[in-house]
């Protein structure tokens, strides 16, 4: 036969080495995007939070002398424990998002139209959102100032007051979090297995009971979601705060990110430098609370195989 | 042949204007302007190209915040051979990084330190001017005529009248002085002109150039005249933009308002005329300092990285002449800062000019404009906190004096 007499091919490195090089070839362009745009970046912060750098004159290099100043500066200190409140108070999202999803979760005539309702304040851009809690609470003509002076006399202008605008800005960002909760919720109700209720409710369990023992423990990936996103929305909030109040009155109500583009990028402060050590301080932050998270999916998934 | 262009529109608008006049000289313009400025200078530029017709002005208009970080980055990558800038320590950065060129020779070849006399302090650093200057506009206290009639006061022309008007203007359930932080600089100048009037030109600029420290008595004398004030300044100022101040204003809530002349436009438009809406110096604390006054100066500059230099100049002295600042400002609604321009007939520009053309003691460019930028925030921010919470000054004062120590080196 021809065919026996051919002698075999070489094999080529290529072909030895093809089963095993194949998925890393297919990977190379996305790990080439995320070594560009993430790991990159990260590590050029690094180096220019050691710097004093005005983006127009030669950098200048200053140790940590960056981060020793971030110690001992006022306007950091506040920024920080907003952002621990934000991170905080945050939180109630879901559980509000939780009852409210419970509340939607049954068949009614128009139950749909309820649903979207509820799920709209997400839709909207958190600009609008802050926009229109700035209106809601602006001083003369604002609804809130204004229900607040007719019952009491004295209106309550929130976002000038040192005191109250942080839990003013949290209030607004609270709104479009319990909607996105609610839905991810409820995505997670349709997944309750109808026949475990059934057996709890034949065992005569109800109430806080038959939400604490049976509906909660199946709605755990749904909870682990919404705490994710909304722990990672309390550390990343810039948007309402650079629209509600600009982080005034003050710097009352700044956060890491904001001051962060105040002192780096904005008008009245070039300190690129000094700009990166308060990113890097919020990446540390956010890497505590990534790297948990990480490590418990990677644990379940562990656990299932 | 004016282009205005923006995005991926620009580059094809350079492929065909290069081909089609190839001849032809091209100046590029990057500037700020509103709208209304835009089309007074769209005319200026069109009486220079038909002086020039040899050259081509390319302006790139910029959105007006936009263009403060803009500036930042195509001074130092891709500069244009004109950009709009800021007089006083607001340019010091960039001359100081060499990113503006030395225009001192525009200005000696034509005469300029004698006709733009009065902006030649503001555009000269270490002895050599970085710029042309084509526009000012005065700040003062614009008033509610309505409202003074009202509560039956006359206008004050030295500083405890007017404190004393606030008494009656407060038991009228009126707002003496309003004001809206919410951008902070609306307080910054409130703040000038207290120390202009309490301590002098020369005391302004030393405290805003970082010789004087925050904490020192002269300091205090003028935080003591603002706290005279401070019960009978609008409330909730703090989150109110300075449009909403102005609307105050224009509703007969409040009584004056410390402001640039930009200002009258909105009172204007708010159905305000010129016969319920006053304008008045700031009155007089110190009788024995010369009366300074605040005037913000716009300016244009050649970037160090320009590539058509010698018209460039040609630009700035065609804006520098008397008859196109003329033009100019009555377009822009302003004032010409060439001593040989005229200026039009409306009521509050003639007084601007009147006050500016008569100042003895020296003109301010405005706090954030005279002080570097960072102190200048962290300054109108100790402001702002003042006129919220006045028990707070020693330890804003302390705080003012640590950013002083620091920015200043």
């Amino acid at each position: 036969m021809a065919l026996a007499s051919e002698t075999p091919r070489p094999r080529t490195w290529w072909r030895r080495n093809q089963q095993r090089l194949t998925p890393w070839l297919f990977l190379a362009p996305g790990m080439a995007m995320f070594v560009f745009y993430v790991i990159y970046p990260i590590i050029a912060s690094f180096r220019l939070s050691l710097y004093d750098y005005d983006g127009l004159s030669a950098p200048e290099w200053l140790g940590l002398a960056n981060y020793a100043e971030l110690w001992t500066d006022p306007a950091f200190t506040t920024s920080l424990y907003n952002n621990v409140l934000w991170l905080v108070l945050y939180l109630l999202a879901v559980p509000a998002g939780l009852f409210i999803a419970i509340f939607l979760n049954q068949a009614v005539m128009g139950i749909r139209i309820y649903k979207s309702l509820f799920f709209f304040p997400f839709v909207i851009s958190q600009v609008v959102v802050g926009l229109m809690f700035a209106w809601f609470y602006a001083p003369n003509f604002g609804l809130l100032y204004n229900v607040i002076e007719y019952f009491t006399g004295k209106g309550v202008a929130i976002l000038a007051d040192p005191d109250l605008a942080t839990y003013g800005i949290i209030a607004a960002g609270l709104w479009p979090q319990i909607a996105y909760v609610m839905i991810l919720y409820l995505t997670g109700l349709n997944n309750v297995a109808p026949d475990q209720v059934e057996a709890a409710r034949l065992d005569g369990a109800k109430g806080w009971k038959m939400l604490w023992y049976v509906i909660l423990p199946q709605l755990r990936p749904a909870t682990f979601i919404a705490v994710v996103v909304t722990v990672i929305g309390a550390l990343r909030s810039f948007d309402l705060v650079s629209i509600m109040t600009n982080g005034g009155p003050f710097g009352s109500t700044r956060v890491l990110s904001y001051y962060m583009y105040e002192q780096a990028l904005s008008e009245y402060g070039y300190r690129m430098g000094y700009g990166a050590a308060i990113a890097v301080v919020l990446f540390a932050i956010m890497m505590v609370f990534i790297s948990g998270f990480i490590w418990k999916m990677v644990r379940d998934e562990r656990g299932v195989h | 042949m004016l282009h205005l262009r923006t995005g991926a529109y620009a580059a094809l608008a350079v492929l065909l204007g290069t081909t089609a006049m190839a001849q032809q000289r091209t100046l590029n313009y990057y500037a700020d302007f509103d709208p209304a400025p835009l089309a007074a200078f769209e005319a200026a530029i069109a009486d220079f190209e038909a002086a020039n017709p040899d050259i081509d002005v390319v302006l790139q208009n910029f959105d007006h915040e936009g263009y403060k970080t803009a500036i930042r980055n195509f001074l130092t990558t891709d500069a244009p051979d004109l950009a709009n800038w800021y007089a006083g320590n607001r340019m010091a950065p960039f001359v100081a990084a060499g990113q503006f060129m030395d225009v001192s020779d525009v200005w000696a070849d034509n005469g300029l330190d004698q006709s733009l006399g009065s902006a030649l302090a503001s555009m000269t650093i270490d002895g050599k001017q970085w710029g042309v200057p084509y526009t000012y506009y005065q700040w003062g206290i614009y008033y509610n005529k309505d409202v003074y009639a009202q509560v039956g006061v006359e206008v004050p022309a030295t500083w405890d009248a007017f404190v004393a008007n606030c008494e009656k203007f407060s038991a009228a359930g009126i707002d003496c002085l309003t004001t809206g932080t919410s951008a902070l600089w609306p307080g910054a100048g409130i703040f000038d002109y207290l120390n202009l009037r309490t301590n002098g030109y020369e005391h302004h600029m030393k405290l805003t150039g970082g010789e004087i420290p925050w904490t020192d008595d002269s300091v205090r004398a003028t935080f003591a005249e603002w706290a005279k004030v401070q019960p009978h300044i609008t409330e909730n100022h703090a989150a109110i933009d300075w449009q909403d101040a102005a609307t105050l204003l224009v509703q007969g809530k409040a009584a004056n308002y410390v402001m640039g002349n930009f200002a009258v436009a909105v009172f204007k438009e708010g159905g305000m005329t010129d016969e319920t809406l006053g304008f008045m110096p700031f009155p007089t604390i110190n009788p024995d300092v010369a009366r300074a006054e605040e005037a913000p100066t716009d300016t244009i500059h050649i970037p160090a990285g320009a590539k058509n230099v010698e018209d460039a100049k040609k630009f700035l002295a065609f804006i520098a002449q008397a008859d196109t600042q003329t033009k100019l400002n009555m377009a822009l609604g302003q004032l010409p800062i060439n001593a040989g321009s005229t200026v039009g007939d409306d009521p509050f520009i003639k007084a601007g000019f009147e006050l500016l053309s008569t100042t003895p003691g020296g003109i301010a460019q405005f706090f954030d404009r005279d002080a570097p930028a960072e102190m200048a925030k962290i300054g109108m921010e100790g402001f702002q906190q003042f006129m919220v919470q006045p028990d707070q000054l020693d330890a804003i004062l302390e705080r003012l004096e640590a950013a002083r120590s620091r920015i200043y080196k």
